[in-house]
């Protein structure tokens, strides 16, 4: 029980450390609790008020391996914290129904979320802490390889996390509430879990303008199309996530010979994308004998919650997997 | 009811009227905007300094430098030949044709030497940029909304007549507007930049046709929209180094092969101690031209009156600033650049279309600058000068139908550098709306709209 304790107000503490804007919570505690005998340059984190969530995010990255040395602010911090519905209490993972969205989101609009300029410089240290302790990457480092566009809550990554350990993965998502969700998620796992899931993580973003920003050309293996929006009405199909041109963008990042993996229930979309895909001199079809042996394929149509949904439903599910090839004329290697 | 009680009352209420007001006279503004937008002077040259042509608005103005005399439009469709303001106009690099494309939704290809339209083409939405391939086979033309289309022309023929050629889309930049669109020189290469930072350099198949899907690399690194492209050609690398202008004020210099960014010149800052004005925000690059035979860059830049020179090192890959030549005497800032592969002279236009509140609706003046004629090592041989009206090739001839008049009332050009300079930030720089403002928006947006 102790345990338990313990691995819930830790969580506790690195949420407050991560989402709250407001450095406040953070700094009054800090105040009230009295620990001179923990060396602190972040002395200066008492004096003062931190405005910006990046500089709040530094500190908290060292409050968080802190804290968890200090029982007295835990106790501080879970007082204060004990009436937060957001989160299961016995668990430690985020109830979906406080992170309800419309399923519908307008790929059209400029949201307003920080874009990397280049893909040199997303920062690893902020999705996976543990594995990459700075910002500063050498050229030789692990980079990300899988992708899942339009992640939803999350279902298909945490499912790859465990069965590719080894492999660094991202969720790109466009709305607000959901990607906080999936955060939450894979922050209540990495906590429940030490040492695992330190592989996975999610960014609020527009994969249909960005992916360039993030990636760079080769760098993906696996890309990730899971019940993407239908976007039903004609004048709306160039909205979709699937497209002759986005296509163009989606074989850049991904390296020769990796594989683009999408599924839908709506049997006109799954038309859709499948002749898109064929009709690209860039990718080819996977054999039936490839798709057996590939365990990724199992999971696309039971491991996210939409895909769960539509096995409740006895609905069928249209798959096209395609792999990246070299284009047949070739002038530049 | 006390005094200041009222007072209080009424501030509040004065308050909420100026925010609405304001809120009122943005819709209108963004209104207006849509239907008037102030176009640009464009200027071209002939690859062999054949010609020289200008766009003002709707009107496109050409001046045969070989015979020394205005040229006349042939077109099928009789009358002004686009009817409404031209966005991008270019010579193609074998020197036989000429395209120019704008708000009208039509793109029309020109024999450089019978001066006919060869082939309108329509595009669905405005367009925004053209570019010629090399070999002079097709035509690409970009629209508002990130994509672009391609049209092949079978050979140039006199006798034929003008066809309607249909275009098929090439490659798409998802939901931007392009800013410009060029060929890399040894042909291999399309190179587009939008209005969302990004330079995408894309293969130009041998099927032009069937679409252009090997994206070759990104050149990211701008800050703030791109707004021009263009190439030097060096003997060690056929396909040319990219050099591009933006919003950011920064000249940047790119190797397309592997997308990564050479060198960048902080033009902007340089500018604002050579001009006298102290705009601070917008000293966005308005146009770049690479002077062929000497590795020069000449930079147009907004409040600038004059040009600033570039240098490119070749071996160590890097920019400088060499000199910023002004205009003395005149309130001239170039909207656009352009010169000949001969190199020699850098030709300038400033002007624009559609001006609200003024007599006159469009105007242009041309101006050259001269000195450009031989690298040589020692640079202070050939300073670069700007020629009197009277020193231009083609003279007061060229001037009188490149400017619509030979002499333009000065006053009226700061009036229309400022209108060109407010156009192209309400384009191309995202507007940041504020919480309520973006709430207020989303309430009353109308999703049932029919065209886009």
């Amino acid at each position: 029980r102790i345990a338990d304790d313990r691995s819930l107000r830790y969580r506790e503490v690195r949420r407050i450390a991560y989402f709250n804007v407001g450095g406040r919570l953070l700094l009054e505690s800090i105040e009230e609790t009295r620990w001179s005998n923990v060396k602190l340059e972040k002395n200066k984190a008492k004096q003062t008020p931190l405005k910006h969530s990046a500089a709040l995010h530094e500190e908290a990255k060292d409050f968080c391996f802190l804290a968890s040395l200090i029982p007295s602010l835990q106790r501080e911090i879970m007082l204060q914290n004990k009436a937060n519905p957001t989160i299961n209490k016995s668990t430690g993972l985020p109830r979906k129904r406080f992170y309800r969205a419309r399923a519908h989101s307008n790929p059209l609009s400029d949201s307003h979320f920080p874009v990397p300029l280049s893909p040199s410089l997303v920062d690893y240290s902020l999705h996976y802490p543990q594995l990459f302790p700075s910002s500063d990457r050498s050229d030789g480092s692990k980079k990300i390889e899988f992708a899942d566009i339009g992640c939803g809550f999350g279902g298909l990554l945490i499912s790859l996390s465990t069965l590719f350990p080894e492999t660094l993965m991202i969720g790109m998502e466009l709305r607000d509430k959901v990607t906080e969700y999936v955060k939450e998620r894979i922050l209540g796992l990495r906590v429940a879990n030490p040492g695992q899931y330190q592989n996975v993580s999610v960014v609020r973003t527009n994969s249909m303008k960005y992916i360039p920003n993030y990636f760079e050309k080769g760098q993906l293996s696996k890309m990730f199309f899971l019940f993407p929006d239908p976007h039903f009405k004609e004048k709306n199909h160039r909205r979709r996530v699937i497209s002759p041109h986005l296509l163009d963008e989606y074989a850049y990042v991904l390296k020769v010979g990796g594989i683009i993996y999408t599924i839908t229930d709506v049997e006109e979309l799954g038309e859709w994308m499948k002749s898109c895909l064929q009709n690209h001199p860039m990718f080819e079809p996977l054999s039936e004998m490839e798709l057996d042996a590939d365990p990724v394929v199992k999971l696309l149509s039971t491991a996210t919650e939409e895909g769960q949904k539509v096995a409740r439903n006895g609905g069928q599910t249209f798959q096209a997997v395609y792999r990246r090839i070299k284009p047949a004329s070739q002038e530049n290697s | 009811m006390d005094g200041a009680q009222m007072e209080d009352f009424r501030i509040e209420e004065c308050e909420n009227d100026n925010n609405t007001h304001e809120d009122s006279q943005m819709e209108e503004s963004e209104q207006n905007n849509k239907h008037m937008e102030v176009a640009p002077a464009l200027i071209s040259v002939h690859p062999t300094r054949n010609s020289v042509a200008v766009a003002v608005g709707s009107d496109l103005r050409v001046f045969n430098l070989l015979e020394d005399c205005a040229v006349i439009l042939v077109d099928e469709a009789g009358g002004a030949s686009h009817n409404d303001s031209i966005r991008g106009i270019k010579y193609g690099a074998n020197g036989k044709l000429f395209v120019s494309a704008g708000d009208d939704k039509l793109v029309k290809v020109w024999s450089t030497e019978s001066w006919r339209c060869i082939a309108t083409v329509c595009s669905e939405k405005r367009v925004s940029a053209v570019a010629i391939s090399n070999d002079g086979l097709h035509v690409c033309f970009a629209d508002k909304f990130g994509v672009v289309w391609v049209v092949d022309l079978p050979g140039v023929d006199k006798t034929q007549a003008p066809l309607n050629k249909k275009a098929v889309p090439l490659l798409a930049h998802y939901c931007s507007i392009i800013t410009s669109l060029e060929f890399s020189p040894d042909g291999h290469f399309i190179v587009s930049a939008d209005r969302d930072f990004k330079i995408r350099v894309t293969v130009f198949p041998k099927k032009p046709l069937d679409g252009a899907h090997e994206v070759q690399s990104f050149c990211l690194g701008h800050t703030e929209f791109v707004s021009c492209l263009a190439f030097i050609c060096t003997p060690d690398s056929p396909q040319g180094i990219l050099v591009s202008g933006g919003g950011d004020s920064t000249v940047r210099m790119w190797d397309i092969i592997s997308g990564s960014l050479l060198d960048t010149c902080a033009v902007g800052a340089k500018a604002q101690f050579e001009s006298d004005t102290t705009e601070g925000n917008c000293s966005t690059v308005t146009d770049i031209c690479t002077i062929p035979a000497c590795t020069l860059i000449a930079v147009a830049i907004q409040s600038l009156r004059g040009i600033m020179l570039l240098s490119c090192d070749l071996s160590s890959r890097t920019l400088s600033v060499m000199k910023v030549v002004s205009i003395i005497g005149e309130n001239f800032v170039p909207t656009s650049l352009g010169s000949s592969i001969s190199g020699g002279l850098l030709w300038m236009v400033t002007g624009a279309s559609k001006l609200r509140g003024s007599d006159v609706s469009s105007l242009s003046r041309v101006k050259v600058i001269s000195g450009f004629e031989k690298s040589s090592p020692d640079t202070s041989e050939q300073e670069p000068a700007v020629l009197g009206d009277s020193e231009i090739p083609g003279g007061a001839k060229l001037l009188e139908k490149l400017q619509g008049s030979i002499s333009v009332d000065e006053k009226v050009f700061l009036a229309a550098a400022d209108a060109v300079k407010t156009a192209m930030c309400n384009l191309l720089i995202k507007k940041q709306y504020s919480d309520e403002k973006r709430e207020f928006r989303k309430r009353t947006r109308n999703d049932r709209k029919s065209k886009h």
